[in-house]
């Protein structure tokens, strides 16, 4: 790959999280619940990844695998060069000031009796950073930065709304500088308005201070307009990456084709216009995902081919191979048929039930 | 779209209701108007505690009793304001119906769901329980639930969320009720899922001629299914629209706030490839007074001295206001009409929709210098805005629906 193109995937080298062959499975009386299931994903520095996915689909279960919240079952887990897959929570211990998570409740996730100055000085006592006056000050400057006035320091998370609870544990998220940071579904719990002031916090923030991020959502528009890369998940396996603008302008997978064309943009004459594509069935179970292409039971284009072989995520030639999809009917130039129905791409089996309304 | 000819199914006039605790009384409506045809689909959109599930509980009559309602909400002629209990039980089910956001807790976990459905029929039409069984099984199919017959036997938890979410639906509209409240029937699903549901409810208005209510907040799913929208804030109705209209010239600044607010795929992107959205500054007020201004005033950039002395009215704006000089009876009539609640609206401008939002924050500054006389107090405004935000009410103490946490999942 040139200098010019932008990487699709940072060398290993230069990754603040390369996440590799990741599987999570979760056993209990009823089976193994395959959650997350061989995900590979890497995220440079500085970069914004967006992990898409409908409810169940694992995109949770890796953010915290990614952070060693959980213990993957296999696979491997690197952060900023160094393997974390196998360490203990001691030894953890001194390295988590280089990553943190933003979770989606706020209310949960603050402590309630504590004041929002020592929530967010926190990370700084633990490690050992700043003390006395220099804590103090710190804290005064990360309230500022994420929009929060200073008195606000002796304030409980109870006495402040939504979105500031929410600016509050991004604050203490960056307390201590980290390059990676894992938002899982920052701002879902928030209101419209709340909402715009919280991604473009996390723009500002990210611009200025240039950590990875890994932004878990089930809010494609939000991805959209913060990530600069984004992959698709479903039933714990990628299906698709690619850079934000190319994923959302020319969608490979057939099920990203149809969770973009689900999702309904504020638009009416342009979301009136659109097809829809309504897929069958529901949601597989992860106890018994089926065999080859795990979409295949809703894909309106499977052929027999996906009912027995698994698709492998593989690079596109297209668009200086920045691009990985996982679809036996992608071509490797980047040819991918169309779900909908509409002018499916020559040679592409038509499609068999596609309800395209 | 429906005529303004018809009798509206449901007409709500100048609702108001007030929650009295021993500590403090809140108005989570004030004063709020309506009407919606048969085929209809008004959509009520707002952001959480501006009393838009308020609205349509006190509609179904299943406020507590700690609640007063005022005004008057008439469906199909029939009033329903101070009409009691037994009244209320025959028209509820039967005439208006309701659906939930979390379709678990609002079904029954230890019947089976045709029986849930039958119950109903059963309840205002008097049939055996073998023929309830029969239309239930029509009903779960109408709604697109596949082997319809095999899953009547099924309990609630053997289904997932968004088939859970159907058979709501064909509870909801077993009687063929005039009016159906949905209140935010897909923000707990997926967006495959929701898109499911949309399109049963779409067919609902066209097959059975349903007028549907549906509160959100997703502009998204407003533009995909309303023909008309209205928008509260702090429990008053501040703009009302064709929904075209509301999106392509909002004429309301806090509607042109929301708008601007939601990130729209593919709009992003101003200069080193990564837009702003738009803020609205401040904190939703307080709805411990109903004070005799414009609510929004606080947090508005357009606001001067009027609309911090008198309360705006939502009434009809004249198609092209281009002076800006506030209201004007429209030609149009009925549900064509466009009407907002502020003394400076919004002017209309055509291509609006096109610019990217960062364009659009410069125009704002400009349109606030140029286009009005009072640019000198709308600077204050501004400052004031900013105070405001700093003066920071505890959200979270002022709402009504959900006193617990101001997130917006609550109001099941």
């Amino acid at each position: 790959m040139t200098a010019a193109v932008a990487p699709a995937q940072p060398s290993r080298d230069d990754a603040v999280l390369d996440i590799s062959g990741l599987v999570r499975h979760f056993t209990g009386p009823a089976g193994t619940v395959r959650a997350v299931d061989g995900v590979s994903l890497s995220i440079g520095r500085g970069e914004i990844v967006g992990l898409v996915g409908e409810s169940g689909s694992g995109k949770s279960t890796v953010g915290r695998c990614a952070v060693r919240l959980d213990r993957p079952t296999a696979g491997q887990v690197t952060i900023n060069g160094r393997d974390v897959t196998r360490l203990s929570k001691r030894a953890l211990r001194p390295l988590r000031k280089d990553f943190h998570l933003v979770f989606q409740d706020p209310s949960s996730s603050l402590d309630p009796r504590m004041t929002v100055g020592a929530i967010v000085g926190q990370p700084l006592r633990l490690h050992r950073l700043a003390s006395g006056d220099a804590l103090r000050d710190r804290v005064a400057a990360l309230l500022a930065q994420v929009g929060l006035r200073p008195e606000l320091a002796r304030r409980r998370p109870h006495e402040l709304s939504g979105g500031q609870r929410q600016r509050v544990s991004i604050a203490r998220a960056l307390s201590v500088d980290p390059q990676l940071l894992v938002a899982d579904e920052p701002t879902s719990a928030l209101d419209v308005s709340v909402q715009a002031s919280v991604l473009n916090l996390l723009a500002d923030l990210q611009r200025e201070r240039r950590f990875g991020c890994l932004f878990i959502t089930h809010d494609l528009a939000a991805v959209e307009y913060l990530a600069d890369r984004i992959a698709v998940m479903y039933l714990g396996q990628l299906v698709e990456q690619a850079p934000a603008a190319e994923l959302f302008a020319d969608p490979k997978h057939p099920y990203t084709q149809a969770l973009l064309s689900a999702a309904p943009v504020p638009d009416p004459a342009a979301q009136r216009s659109r097809a829809r594509i309504v897929l069958s069935g529901e949601l597989p179970s992860p106890l018994d995902p089926p065999s080859g292409c795990r979409f295949h039971t809703r894909c309106p284009l499977a052929v027999d081919r996906c009912r027995t072989e698994p698709p492998a995520l593989r690079w596109l030639a297209e668009g200086g191979g920045r691009r990985q999809v996982s679809c036996h009917l992608v071509a490797d130039d980047g040819t991918a048929p169309d779900a909908s129905g509409r002018g499916a791409a020559p040679g592409a089996p038509a499609p068999e039930d596609a309800s395209a309304r | 779209m429906t005529t303004s000819t018809a009798p509206p199914a449901l007409s709500v006039r100048d609702l108001s209701v007030v929650f009295r605790t021993p500590t403090r009384v809140v108005h989570a409506v004030d004063g709020l108007s309506y009407d919606i045809a048969a085929g209809e689909v008004l959509a009520v959109v707002g952001e959480s505690g501006c009393g838009k599930s308020v609205t349509s509980t006190a509609v179904m009559g299943l406020l507590p009793p700690t609640a007063s309602v005022g005004g008057s909400i008439r469906l199909g002629g029939r009033e329903l304001v101070g009409a009691d209990e037994r009244e209320l039980r025959d028209v509820r089910g039967r005439e208006i119906a309701m659906i939930f956001q979390e379709p678990m807790t609002s079904l029954n976990p230890v019947l089976t769901i045709g029986r849930q459905v039958g119950e109903v029929l059963r309840r205002h039409q008097g049939i055996g329980r073998r023929e309830a069984r029969e239309r239930a099984v029509d009903l779960l199919d109408l709604v697109g639930i596949p082997a319809p017959a095999q899953r009547a036997r099924d309990y609630p938890h053997q289904l997932s969320g968004g088939m859970r979410q159907r058979v709501m639906i064909a509870i909801a509209i077993a009687c063929d009720p005039a009016v159906l409240i949905a209140d935010e029937p897909t923000t707990a699903l997926d967006v495959t899922v929701q898109a499911g549901i949309l399109e049963v409810l779409q067919s609902l208005r066209e097959r059975l001629g349903t007028a549907i209510v549906l509160i959100t907040h997703d502009l998204g799913v407003v533009a995909d299914i309303a023909d008309r929208v209205l928008v509260m804030y702090a429990g008053r109705g501040v703009e009302q629209a064709p929904v075209g209209e509301l999106f392509d010239a909002p004429r309301h600044p806090y509607t042109r706030g929301l708008l601007g607010a939601v990130p729209v795929p593919g709009r992003r992107r101003a200069e080193d490839g990564r837009g702003r959205l738009q803020e609205i500054p401040g904190l939703v007020p307080s709805l411990t007074e109903q004070p005799d201004r414009c609510t929004f005033q606080p947090r508005c950039s357009y606001a001067d001295a009027r609309c911090g002395e008198r309360r705006p009215a939502l009434r009809a704006l004249r198609e092209r206001d281009e002076r800006n000089e506030g209201y004007e009876e429209g030609e149009r009539s009925g549900t064509e009409r466009h009407e907002a609640a502020c003394w400076h609206p919004v002017p209309v401008r055509p291509v609006l929709s096109e610019h990217p939002e960062g364009a659009e924050r410069s125009d704002d500054a400009e349109c606030s210098g140029t286009e009005r006389s009072e640019g000198a107090e709308c600077s204050e405004g501004a400052e004031c805005s900013a105070e405001c935000s700093g003066a920071e009410p505890s959200e979270s103490a002022e709402h009504p629906e959900h006193p617990e946490r101001p997130g917006q999942e609550a109001a099941s």
